[in-house]
């Protein structure tokens, strides 16, 4: 290596390993960056992209190795000199408050903590000027609370640039873009690679890599498996390295629908702050059909996940079982009625995290005549009950005493699909069923979800991922500003067209930017 | 620093922080005689003998815990919930004042003490009810509520003991009139001085242990209590649970005031409650909110009382070290349970 | 009714809402900054004791007054210290800790007073601040007797108000403490402690609340007794959410209970008084309290991250 090439390398990380109690999140893991560079960090699940990064940041101490930026080593443990360093971070969770201005967000911690006055007004030019630079539009006085998820992810970068970072790192930067504005967020960094910034690429999503990312690094748990120039390689390959194998996700095959089980007739629900309600909605869950529900988060997807699963009633319109308005509507009715749900959140509304499995097992049945008599509780047929799910639903646990938190995202989810699918419902609501879960947890769920469609059931996916939903949906809608889409039957539709409909296009009423 | 959970804590570990807790609880002890200008090893004997040194002194170790049986179970069920039930100092002496409206004379003999009983269930647990309503209905936080409530409750007791309930024969002492004999609870044993309050206290222990553990409505309160969002996913009717929790837990609170004033006082004024409502907290955060573990803490805190009461008189202590120690005993064990569980890492 | 009016328009009446509303000032101003840190300090009741006796016992001993409130500030601050060592770093249940600290200061302050006094009967009194005599307008009519009669500590606190308000909403401090308490995982992202913050803001607040106790000894009463707080610590937290956590609101709120507080500790000499019984007006204000919450139960913008513990790297 020459001494102008070396000079080049903006960023080192030198042998990083992390333990988690039993898990090795990392494995001695090297890996550079050179000034005005896209690396792609490439892995499904639980590869340990994440805990890297956070290592890099200095929310994580590593056990072993050490971070270089800039050709001086970086103290481990500390966010801010991974900041005065030029390291900027953002967040698949977006680290932002709500209830504070886009400004304020932006400038905490910016100046010294004991200094007076808050210097505004320089502050405002100076975020301002970055905007115009780089593509970021964003009204600086705005309540962050009441910004769309696009713009919250502007503000995110935008808190990089102002602290003058000079290495971007993006984790999942896209999950929750529409594909129109993942090519604006694309060409936001190539400006910034322009200008000399370099940057890290966090993503799961093969497309993407190929598209953004000069080199790619794939992980699989916890090691660097492989390092290619994406100019060089393919899909296939980089999907090959990924999951150490070929990549066999289970597609759905058409089937013809039977009767509509539960249907939204003109359905509106109120807003919630920032994020919209229904708007006039009319669906039909049928028979024997999986109904995708696209779109990007916080466009109304809460809403009518918690209308179905009984937590709410429509402000206007009509909600039908098999044709029949609903009547005294709740969760428990909604059980009754035969409507399986799986939350979205599994970890605070599927399961309760210090319960052990057989409670969290029971958690929606402890009422019928197999659990309890009279208010009493049978807990040894509560018990027999959880070690069928466990049996028949793949869950891998010490037993039923053990307490849910114990378990990974993929069994804990397991465990809730079998509690949803153990009465055979005749309507299913999947809302998010595989986010955050690895390759083989998707594969089980998403068959599973098949198996059941194929047995007569009726399911609603709401998911972010298009290929997802395009994979399993046997007809499509998309959700945006509380909007419903017409229904697009398998195959009639391209991923732009989606795209489109994400970002408001196509609804009566105009074009209303997302 | 940070937290990490531990997924199988040892057994060493989870008996070594808790007994840790208590170790320093008795060094501050120690500490706190020393500055008192006693002997610490003599002042901390002195406690354990003024507590369990003789009948007479278990007698009044057991009279003591009865009413802080009922008050922590009571505190125990709520915080189970995580309904922050702070008032049963107020409902105790909602309780106390139905023994006194009922067991004065207005009811035959026969019924007066079950009836009384059911009467100073149904005003604490009205007492309660209010709180919770505000907190179900309109979000306003329980904790405040309930106690301000234990202080309107006071002036309440205050007035009635200066004017409608006050005791003709009293001498100007603000007391009630004295409970009719057969408005009083009996003793356990003839010729001992342990009236049945206490033994309705375990009776009670062993009742909200098993609706805790085997009905519906326990597994709807420890639920609702760990993720009121999951309860409500899954069907659990949350405010009418959080509802039924608070009556259960009113209703005890009050048992504590009634049993004191039908077993123990057999009148009611002003000082019945040395704060037993607020002990509760203590008793019911030491043991783990278990119910039965309450009959054991109860009996703890209340040793701690009466043997520092009595090393207060021998050794010239001031008796406020009894509240001192349970104070420290709570946060102690707090962090040590705490310490079972989580492993503390650098970064 | 016209008891009640000449009540209002009379000097003396104001001068009383300015004095009973200085505590509850002070200590609201602590409680309201322990919150929009994100930590909810149910130690209030207990630190105001403790500061009402370290206050009073140290100038009882020979420090001047101000070096009394400063001992009483330290000893809130040590509370503040212990409580935050609990909650922030470790996480643990706010109100129990909370309450478990309002029981050890209280046991703290009466164990030490039987310590130190073991043989009197009555409190023995102090020197308390006395009115600061302002040229001219002390001798304003009316105004000068209502408002210009207040002793040093009353406008220290009014100043300390005005303080909070300024560092919360005007400096890169303030915004990180608010910050904190909205979503501390942004306070973190951006290089500053949570634990650090948080911890500062209830050693500061808890501060504050003594120096509120202190003003009951040291300038109001002159002497301590063991139930002088009374709830005065819980009123507080009302006040905090009445206020809608914000300085100006909160501080319009204790005077507002101060003068309805006020108001029945003279009506209970009128005719009025005499037709109800006392404890009625007694009451009042914790009444008052509960109603308060009660109106402002759906306005107010509660910090997002109140009584959220934060556990780095967790999310």
């Amino acid at each position: 290596m020459t001494a102008e090439e070396k000079a080049q390398v903006v960023l080192r990380l030198d042998g990083i390993t992390k333990r988690f109690g039993a898990l090795t999140a990392n494995d001695t893991i090297n890996l550079t960056l050179r000034q005005g560079e896209v690396v792609a960090l490439l892995g499904e699940n639980g590869a340990g992209k994440t805990t890297l990064m956070n290592i890099l940041f200095g929310h994580y101490v590593a056990d072993a190795g050490g971070v270089e930026v800039f050709g001086h080593p970086l103290p481990p443990g500390n966010p801010r000199a991974a900041l005065a360093a030029g390291v900027g971070m953002v967040h698949q969770h977006f680290t932002l408050a709500g209830n504070l201005s886009v400004l304020d967000n932006i400038t905490l911690g910016t100046k010294g903590l004991w200094s007076l006055g808050s210097g505004k007004s320089a502050a405002r030019a100076k975020v301002k000027a970055l905007s115009r630079d780089f593509g970021l539009v964003v009204d600086p006085g705005a309540k962050v609370g009441r910004l769309s998820v696009g713009e919250r992810q502007r503000v995110e970068i935008l808190k990089a640039l102002y602290r003058d970072a000079r290495i971007l790192i993006l984790d999942e930067p896209t999950a929750v873009l529409t594909p129109q504005e993942a090519e604006a967020l694309f060409a936001t960094l190539r400006r910034a690679t322009a200008l000399g910034l370099s940057v890290i690429f966090i993503s799961h999503k093969l497309h993407e890599v190929m598209s953004i990312a000069d080199r790619c690094v794939v992980l699989r748990h916890g090691r660097v498996v492989g390092e290619v120039d994406t100019h060089t390689t393919d899909k296939t390959q980089l999907a090959a390295l990924m999951v150490g194998g070929e990549l066999t996700l289970p597609r759905a095959e058409a089937r013809t629908p039977g009767a509509p089980l539960l249907s939204l007739e003109r359905v509106s629900t109120p807003d919630r702050g920032a994020v919209p309600g229904l708007k006039d909605v009319s669906l039909s869950l049928c028979a024997g059909q999986i109904t995708g529900l696209a779109g990007v988060s916080g466009n109304g997807q809460a809403a009518l996940a918690d209308l179905i699963a009984g937590l709410a009633l429509p402000a206007s319109g009509q909600l039908a079982l098999r044709g029949s308005a609903v009547v005294g509507w709740s969760p428990r009715v909604a059980l009754a009625m035969g409507v399986g749900r799986i939350p979205e959140d599994r970890h605070h509304t599927g399961s309760i995290a210090d319960f052990d499995l057989t409670e969290n097992a029971v958690l929606e049945a402890y009422r019928t005549p197999r659990f309890s008599r009279r208010g009493w509780m049978d807990w040894r047929a509560a018990r027999r009950f959880a070690e069928e799910l466990i049996k028949g639903y793949d869950v891998r646990c010490p037993g039923p005493d053990t307490r849910i938190r114990l378990l990974s995202g993929g069994n804990m989810q397991k465990l809730i699909l079998g509690r949803a699918m153990a009465p055979d419902p005749a309507i299913l609501l999947a809302n998010q069923p595989v986010r955050g879960l690895d390759v083989g947890a998707i594969a089980y769920v998403q068959s599973q979800l098949i198996s059941a469609r194929d047995r007569g059931a009726a399911i609603l996916l709401i998911s972010e991922d298009l290929d997802e939903i395009m994979g399993l949906s046997d007809v499509i809608h998309v959700v945006s500003q509380g909007r419903l889409s017409p229904a697009f039957p398998r195959g009639s539709v391209a991923v732009a067209d989606l795209g489109l409909w994400m970002a408001g296009q196509g609804f009566e009423g105009g074009r209303h930017a997302a | 620093m940070r937290l990490e959970p531990i997924a199988n804590p040892t057994t060493a570990r989870r008996l070594g922080y808790p007994a840790l807790a208590i170790l320093a609880t008795l060094a501050v002890a120690a500490l706190l005689a020393r500055i008192a200008g006693a002997d610490p090893l003599a002042a901390l004997g002195q406690i354990a003998t003024g507590a369990l040194g003789s009948k007479l002194a278990i007698l009044e170790t057991l009279n003591r815990a009865t009413p802080l049986i009922f008050t922590g179970l009571a505190v125990a069920v709520a915080f189970r919930a995580k309904l922050w039930n702070i008032g049963a100092e107020a409902q105790l002496y909602a309780g106390a004042i139905m023994a006194v409206v009922l067991g004065t004379g207005a009811l035959g003999s026969p019924l007066v003490l079950p009836v009384s009983a059911l009467a100073a269930l149904l005003a604490g647990a009205m007492l309660l009810l209010g709180p919770v309503l505000l907190k179900t209905r309109l979000g306003v936080d329980e904790v405040v509520t309930t106690l301000l409530l234990n202080f309107i409750m006071l002036l309440f007791v205050s007035y009635l003991l200066e004017g409608p309930m006050k005791d003709p024969m009293g001498m100007g002492w603000p007391k009630s009139a004295a409970l009719t004999p057969e408005a009083r609870l009996p003793r356990i044993v003839d010729g001992l001085r342990l009236h049945w309050g206490f033994g309705l206290a375990l009776i009670a222990a062993v009742l909200v242990w098993l609706i805790q553990i085997r009905t519906t409505l326990g597994f709807e309160i420890r639920a609702v209590g760990q993720s009121p969002e999951a309860a409500r996913f899954a069907g659990m009717p949350v405010n009418a649970v959080l509802v039924k929790t608070a009556l259960l837990s009113g209703g005890l609170a009050a048992l504590a005031g009634w049993s004191e004033v039908a077993g123990l006082k057999g009148h009611l004024s002003q000082d019945l409650s040395p704060g037993f409502g607020y002990t509760g907290i203590i008793v019911a955060m030491l043991a783990l909110l278990h119910p039965l573990g309450v009959v054991l803490s109860a009996l703890f805190v209340a040793g701690i009382f009466v043997g520092s009461d009595a090393m207060s008189r021998a050794a010239g202590v001031p008796t406020y070290i009894a509240d001192m120690l349970l104070a420290t005993a709570l946060l102690f064990m707090v962090l040590a349970i705490l310490l079972t569980r989580v492993r503390v890492v650098r970064g | 009714m016209s008891e009640v009016i000449d009540i209002l328009i009379s000097a003396s009446f104001w001068a009383a809402v300015i004095r009973i509303a200085t505590p509850l000032i002070l200590a609201t101003m602590g409680e309201l900054i322990c919150e929009r840190a994100g930590v909810l300090n149910l130690g209030i009741e207990g630190i105001m004791v403790i500061g009402a006796f370290a206050g009073w016992m140290a100038v009882y001993q020979g420090l001047p007054l101000w070096g009394g409130v400063a001992v009483a500030m330290g000893a809130g601050m040590l509370f503040g210290l212990l409580h935050s060592t609990l909650t922030v770093p470790f996480g643990l249940s706010q109100h129990v800790v909370g309450l478990g600290i309002t029981l050890l200061a209280t046991a703290s302050a009466s164990f030490a007073y039987r310590l130190m006094l073991p043989e009197v009967t009555s409190p023995p009194k102090i020197e308390p601040f006395q009115p600061l005599d302002i040229p001219v307008l002390s001798d304003l009519p009316f105004l000068g007797q209502a408002i210009f009669s207040q002793t040093a500590l009353t406008w220290a606190a009014f100043a300390m108000a005005g303080a909070v308000a300024l560092v919360l909403y005007r400096t890169p401090l303030g915004l990180a403490v608010r910050a904190a308490g909205e979503n501390p995982a942004a306070v973190e992202a951006q290089g500053l402690s949570v634990t650090g913050l948080r911890m500062g803001a209830v050693m500061v607040g808890s501060g504050l609340m003594a120096v509120g106790g202190a003003f009951l000894t040291l300038s109001a009463f002159s002497s301590f007794f063991f139930e002088m707080v009374n709830g005065r610590g819980w009123v507080c937290i009302a006040l905090v959410v009445f206020g809608a956590w914000k300085p100006g609101k909160a501080v319009l709120g204790a005077i507002l209970f101060a003068a309805f507080d006020a108001l029945q500790i003279r009506l209970q000499q009128t005719p009025i008084g005499a037709v109800l019984p006392y404890q009625l007006f007694l009451a009042a204000p914790y009444i008052l309290s509960i109603l308060a919450l009660v109106l402002m139960s759906r306005r107010a913008e509660v910090p997002a991250a109140l009584m959220v513990p934060y556990n780095k790297g967790e999310r």
